[in-house]
């Protein structure tokens, strides 16, 4: 029995976009020398950004972005119908992502702020798991194509699908890095899942938390370290916030 | 041939978001034709209130997944010039590479991916991979040398990780410029297996007169910050950028639209063309030539063209950019700054068009009000005009519905929009 209950040579692929930036989708088109070899693997049968042509009989969904008008529920319901396995693609999707600041203020406030007297649509922004069931989450803002490739690999070979379990803090020793608290920044690096390769940190800025905690944090310990080190409060807030990520856990 | 039609594109493909053309045409007269943003917006203004400033440009970028850093860097220079702070040159340097990677990517993307599947009469880039290896593998190598630029100046080809206020988080690696500096050379020629592929597809010969709007500066091509020009005699300061876009709202797009001295106007790699060829590397203009483009070009299909005479432009100042960057001391990557209040624009150059990012700052660094105009939007009733004349312009040389639904799609993909960035 292969992954998901799907058996097929070539994965009927669809993919679509709601409320976002359209970064993860565009990721699938990045890593361009494996990317022929990446295509042999899939029969694209909808994909509105790169190909005009459009086919109703799909098995996977890629679903990027998050949701935030009616237009987009009933798409996503849609979706969801004919699906058998719904992919949450990317940190809005999986999260809500940072689209989820607007929900700091009504729709009212929002809409007047940005277009005056017009009359638009707006809902509070949801994750997609919100609005239908999801079969698999694949966080990251963008996604690391990297893991995208690897996670197909797995559904055509039936493999088990699995994110890493360990926080960034791992693969951020892994590359040597001076630790960001060491230079009196927070980074969330301790309590988000890794997958990224501390691409952040790396690049020595601290860890946004854009692939949503870890399996198992130390929620507790961790604001121990911030409170203790005398961080602001303030920072860390606008940190845990920043995707909506760690709704579950904030203090 | 059919006299009465109408032409429904709903949620038109091979763009950056959603959105619908409608053609109508009564007795063989055109009757309506319309272009309309039906994106969700985001409210990005909304969520930059209250943000602090060293976390802003991570939330700008993703207004776009395309343009990524030119949006962090709008939003940096806006709050740069907004607390008076100078970052040091090494940054700047590092800053315009990226900004070359991030457009060279973008234009491969839009050129290969995008746009010439029209032009070969096929639905996607796929079934060229079998017609036409040679010249996908051209597209591809290109935008992973965008992509590859944009990745050792950034830490990451989409939303960059070390653009911050004051300058970089990290310099870039010596040795990997170096074995960038290897790649640009070694991919340069597959720009002009690019070019005489191009010379081989029919361009139609469309134009309407229109203004073109740019970043101007007097000493090289428009990139980072400078004056706003358009082709009409207009010249202002960057701060005064509300007097260049003039926003309005039509209540059928999301997106809204702006004008200047005309109706509409356009931004771009045709505007930048049209603007600032003087300040083109001569690789470039010799390329330009050989397309006989020349400014003022008012054919919107020849921005397609524009953006792979910029290619040809950004690999060899690409090229002097490291040679310089070599030679430098990379260790004053960033400039310390206090926060302040304050309030200023930054513009820059994205793939697109011009892009403004206005910030207004209170004492502790917090963004108090937000405004982005975006190319796209800059676009909109430039590409709703186009479609008007387009339709008619072809209805009068006979072609029939079939002809005139491809030649309206195409015509609104040479602009490249990007959808979901104009409507943010
Ligand atoms: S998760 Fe990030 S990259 Fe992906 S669509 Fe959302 S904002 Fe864009
Ligand atoms: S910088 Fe962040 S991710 Fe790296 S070790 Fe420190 S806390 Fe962990
Ligand atoms: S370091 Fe943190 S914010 Fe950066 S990509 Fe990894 S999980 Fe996301």
């Amino acid at each position: 029995m292969n992954q998901q209950g799907l058996r097929f040579e070539k994965l009927k692929i669809a993919s679509f976009d709601f409320t976002c930036c359209e970064g993860c989708q565009l990721q699938l088109a990045n890593r361009e020398s494996s990317l022929a070899d990446f295509l042999r693997l899939l029969d694209i049968r909808n994909f509105r950004e790169i190909s005009s042509e459009r086919h109703e009989d799909y098995d996977i969904a890629l679903v990027e972005g998050s949701i935030s008008r009616s237009d987009e529920v009933e798409r996503l319901l849609a979706i969801r119908r004919q699906a058998t396995v719904l992919v949450a693609f990317g940190t809005c999707a999986c999260f809500g992502g940072v689209n989820s600041l607007k929900n700091r203020v009504s729709g009212e406030a929002a809409v007047s702020e940005v277009y005056g007297d017009m009359e638009v649509e707006t809902l509070p922004v949801r994750r997609i798991s919100e609005v239908v069931k999801v079969d698999l989450s694949i966080p990251g803002c963008p996604v690391a194509k990297e893991e995208v490739e690897r996670i197909i690999i797995s559904l055509v070979t039936g493999s088990l699908v699995t994110l890493p379990k360990y926080p960034v803090c791992v693969e951020c020793k892994a590359a040597l890095n001076t630790c960001l608290f060491e230079l009196g920044e927070i980074c969330l690096g301790p309590i988000t899942r890794a997958g990224c390769h501390a691409v952040c940190t790396t690049g020595k800025t601290p860890c946004l938390g854009c692939r949503g905690p870890a399996e198992e944090i130390n929620m507790e310990a961790f604001l121990h370290l911030v409170g203790e080190r005398g961080l602001s409060r303030s920072d860390l807030q606008e940190k845990l916030a920043f995707y909506n990520a760690f709704d579950a856990f904030t203090p | 041939m059919k006299r009465d039609y109408t032409i429904a594109i709903h949620h038109l493909t091979r763009v950056e978001g959603h959105a619908n053309i409608t053609i109508t045409v009564r007795e063989g007269q055109l009757i309506e034709a319309r272009w309309a943003v039906v994106e969700t917006p985001r409210f990005f203004e909304v969520m930059l209130k209250g943000m602090s400033a060293e976390r802003v440009p991570f939330l700008t970028s993703r207004i776009c997944g395309i343009c990524s850093i030119s949006h962090a860097l709008a939003s940096i220079r806006a709050l740069e010039r907004a607390m008076h702070i100078m970052p040091p040159a090494v940054a700047e340097k590092t800053r315009l590479l990226a900004m070359h990677g991030e457009t060279l990517q973008s234009h491969a993307l839009h050129l290969f991916f995008l746009a010439v599947p029209d032009f070969a009469g096929t639905a996607s880039i796929l079934p060229l991979m079998e017609s036409h290896p040679d010249i996908v593998r051209a597209g591809l190598q290109l935008k992973e040398l965008g992509n590859e630029i944009s990745t050792v100046t950034t830490g990451r080809c989409t939303h960059p990780v070390s653009l911050v206020v004051g300058g970089l988080s990290k310099a870039p690696d010596k040795a990997k410029l170096t074995a960038l500096q290897k790649m640009i050379r070694e991919r340069k020629p597959l720009l002009e297996t690019a070019c005489a592929f191009f010379r081989t597809l029919a361009i139609p010969e469309f134009s309407r007169e229109t203004e073109f709007i740019s970043l101007s500066n007097s000493t090289s091509y428009p990139s980072i910050g400078g004056d706003l020009v358009s082709s009409d005699g207009i010249k202002r300061d960057e701060n005064e950028y509300l007097l260049m876009t003039n926003e309005y709202t039509k209540d059928f797009s999301t997106s809204k639209f702006t004008r200047l001295s005309r109706e509409t106007s356009a931004a771009g790699a045709l505007a930048r063309f049209n603007n600032s060829s003087a300040f083109l590397h001569p690789e470039a203009l010799k390329a330009a030539e050989s397309f006989g483009l020349r400014p003022v070009c008012h054919n919107p299909f020849m921005n397609n063209i524009a953006q792979l005479v910029e290619c040809v432009h950004i690999l060899e100042d690409a090229e002097m950019l490291i040679d310089s960057l070599l030679d430098s001391e990379l260790s004053a990557i960033k400039t310390p700054w206090k926060a302040q209040a304050g309030s200023a624009t930054g513009a820059v150059e994205a793939p697109r068009g011009i892009l403004y990012h206005h910030m207004e700052t209170d004492s502790e660094g917090r963004v108090v009000k937000a405004d982005c105009i975006i190319p796209t939007t800059q676009n909109n009733a430039n590409i709703d005009l186009d479609l008007k004349a387009i339709a008619e312009w072809a209805l009068e040389k006979g072609k029939n519905d079939r002809e005139i639904e491809k030649l309206c799609e195409m015509v609104v993909r040479s602009y490249d929009p990007c959808i979901s960035c104009s409507v943010h």
